[in-house]
């Protein structure tokens, strides 16, 4: 591509007027939206506005038909999701979807075993998430299936990060979960803003997001309506009742 | 003649020489199932044409071996040029219809072993050609001459089913299989190539099969409606064992085999085959999910 971008003065992903279908059914109209280098951005909206298929769209399993979306300047919307995954887009979906007969280890090994990791990148790598998460560390032969949820959603996400993703998409985490594990995201999510991951968070869990996003987009009906600074927002807002109907 | 006597009429040796026929057979059988049930499992791909790659290996087994007079260089190249054939009916046949409704598939891959097995005819003729034993020795098992041959056979079949299991085990590629087949999207999202582990996953089974088809090849007689036999009782088993089950294709050939090895001992080894059928329709009548595998929650 054109030489005269520059990589560091372009948003890390940039998503420009997509539209997407699910056959027929037309779902995202045109969304844009930007999120910077080891930036959290939330996406806040009522369920069915399409914030679940923007995160898919940017990871390549959903492929907009119209619009692009720019990863550090590049279009990218037209690679298949491995080569996206390979890029640095990690994906945590809404249900977790752990590998769940493979162990702890073999899930981790799905996104390790790549081409051009060192074993000592490789050894670094786990020794990083086992430090943050050493349940996974304990359970590390054990499958997948039979971790709790809270452990699932932290497996889902060191999974992500052994891909040494510039961006987690993560879908809501919070979902299914006790409402005392919270706790528990929220510190997944300062950990991959600590390594300087990008996190691009969709969630109902609106004080959540406001606490670990720095800026916050508001969907409708398949289109980006409204971005504030999460410092800005507070749970009892207008705007926050306009979109949440809470 | 109550079924008490009947039994007792048996020979001991006969009994324990069909054990030795029902488990050497088993594990051919094995080796041609295995194939078949990890195509089956990380695509839902029923492959009608499998009986056919099992077929075109002992023909591709037959000219080398011809060629070359050497039966393990067959071996070989069966299961090597019959793994790129694999590759590329799965790219030209089966990867356009990724997505589509099972039953394409199911038509895809019958035409397919139409096309095969009648390429095989027009090409090789309807005399059955033989493949010789590699070496002829024999050892005495109670009144028979039993080959070693069969014994090296049920051996190999376990190294390469063995080596399989490994792979998927351990290998990073085999747990880019596992993770495939559990969930495909996922796979994807973790930077897994899938359409090149789809691809990979079919020529594995296809070579699978070819090996078995020059390894079985000097026991039958290679001819082109060979496949018939053997991928419709690698189908009972699949089933059987538990779709997409490894452990559960193998328990169950060797269960299958033993089973018709014993009906044999009563009945003409042509009603002998009437067994399988029997526990096939057991099976989906009782434990529709399979014999060997854990009873789902």
């Amino acid at each position: 591509m054109s030489p005269a971008v520059d990589a560091s003065r372009e948003p890390l992903v940039r998503v420009e007027a997509i539209h997407t279908y699910y056959g027929k059914s037309h779902i995202l109209h045109g969304v844009s939206l930007e999120v910077g280098h080891g930036e959290v951005v939330g996406l806040l909206g009522r369920n069915g506005v399409g914030k679940s298929t923007t995160l898919k769209a940017i990871a390549g399993l959903v492929p907009p038909r119209q619009g692009r979306v720019l990863l550090e300047g590049q279009p990218i919307s037209h690679l298949p999701p491995h080569k996206l995954a390979r890029l640095g887009i990690g994906y945590v979906p809404e249900d977790r979807r752990v590998f769940r007969l493979l162990t702890v280890m073999e899930n981790l090994r799905t996104g390790l075993d790549r081409h051009g990791v060192t074993k000592a990148r490789k050894q670094a790598l786990l020794d990083k998430v086992f430090a943050y998460f050493p349940v996974l560390a304990e359970r590390r032969s054990q499958a997948g299936g039979t971790l709790s949820g809270g452990e699932q959603q932290m497996l889902a996400s060191a999974r992500a990060m052994m891909l040494e993703p510039k961006i987690i998409l993560l879908d809501e985490p919070t979902e299914g979960l006790m409402p005392r594990m919270v706790g528990q995201i929220r510190q997944i999510i300062e950990v991959l803003h600590s390594e300087q991951v990008a996190v691009l968070l969709v969630e109902q869990n609106v004080p959540l997001t406001l606490e670990a996003g720095q800026r916050i987009y508001f969907m409708e009906k398949g289109e980006v309506r409204h971005e504030a600074p999460a410092a800005d927002l507070h749970v009892g807002d207008a705007v926050i009742h306009q979109y949440m109907g809470v | 003649m109550d079924l008490g006597h009947l039994i007792q009429s048996i020979p001991f040796d006969q009994v324990l020489v069909q054990t030795v026929n029902g488990i050497v057979t088993g594990m051919i059988l094995a080796l041609v199932a295995s194939g078949l049930t990890l195509i089956f499992g990380i695509m839902d791909v029923v492959n009608f044409a499998h009986g056919e790659l099992f077929m075109l290996g002992a023909y591709v087994g037959v000219v080398t071996l011809a060629a070359t007079g050497n039966f393990w260089l067959a071996l070989v190249s069966a299961t090597l040029v019959i793994t790129l054939l694999g590759a590329l009916i799965h790219v030209v046949v089966l990867r356009p219809l990724l997505g589509r409704d099972p039953l394409t598939t199911i038509l895809a891959t019958f035409g397919l072993s139409l096309v095969l097995q009648n390429y095989a005819l027009w090409q090789f003729g309807p005399v059955a050609r033989q493949i010789a034993e590699p070496f002829g020795g024999h050892f005495q098992l109670f009144y028979l001459d039993y080959p070693w041959y069969r014994l090296l056979i049920a051996g190999l079949s376990g190294a390469i089913i063995g080596g399989l299991w490994l792979f998927l085990k351990y290998g990073s590629y085999g747990i880019w299989i596992r993770a495939t087949t559990q969930d495909r999207v996922m796979a994807q999202a973790m930077g897994i190539p899938v359409p090149l582990v789809l691809t990979s996953v079919f020529a594995i089974g296809a070579g699978m099969a070819a090996a078995s088809g020059v390894l079985f090849g000097p026991l039958v007689g290679v001819n082109h409606a060979m496949g018939l036999d053997w991928v419709l009782k690698a189908f009972i088993v699949v089933v059987v064992g538990g779709m997409g089950s490894l452990g559960g294709s193998i328990a169950a050939s060797i269960f299958i085999s033993l089973l018709e090895a014993y009906a044999a001992l009563v009945v003409s080894p042509a009603q002998a085959v009437i067994v399988s059928f029997v526990v096939l329709i057991l099976t989906l009548l009782f434990r529709p999910t399979g014999l060997f595998v854990p009873t789902p929650k």
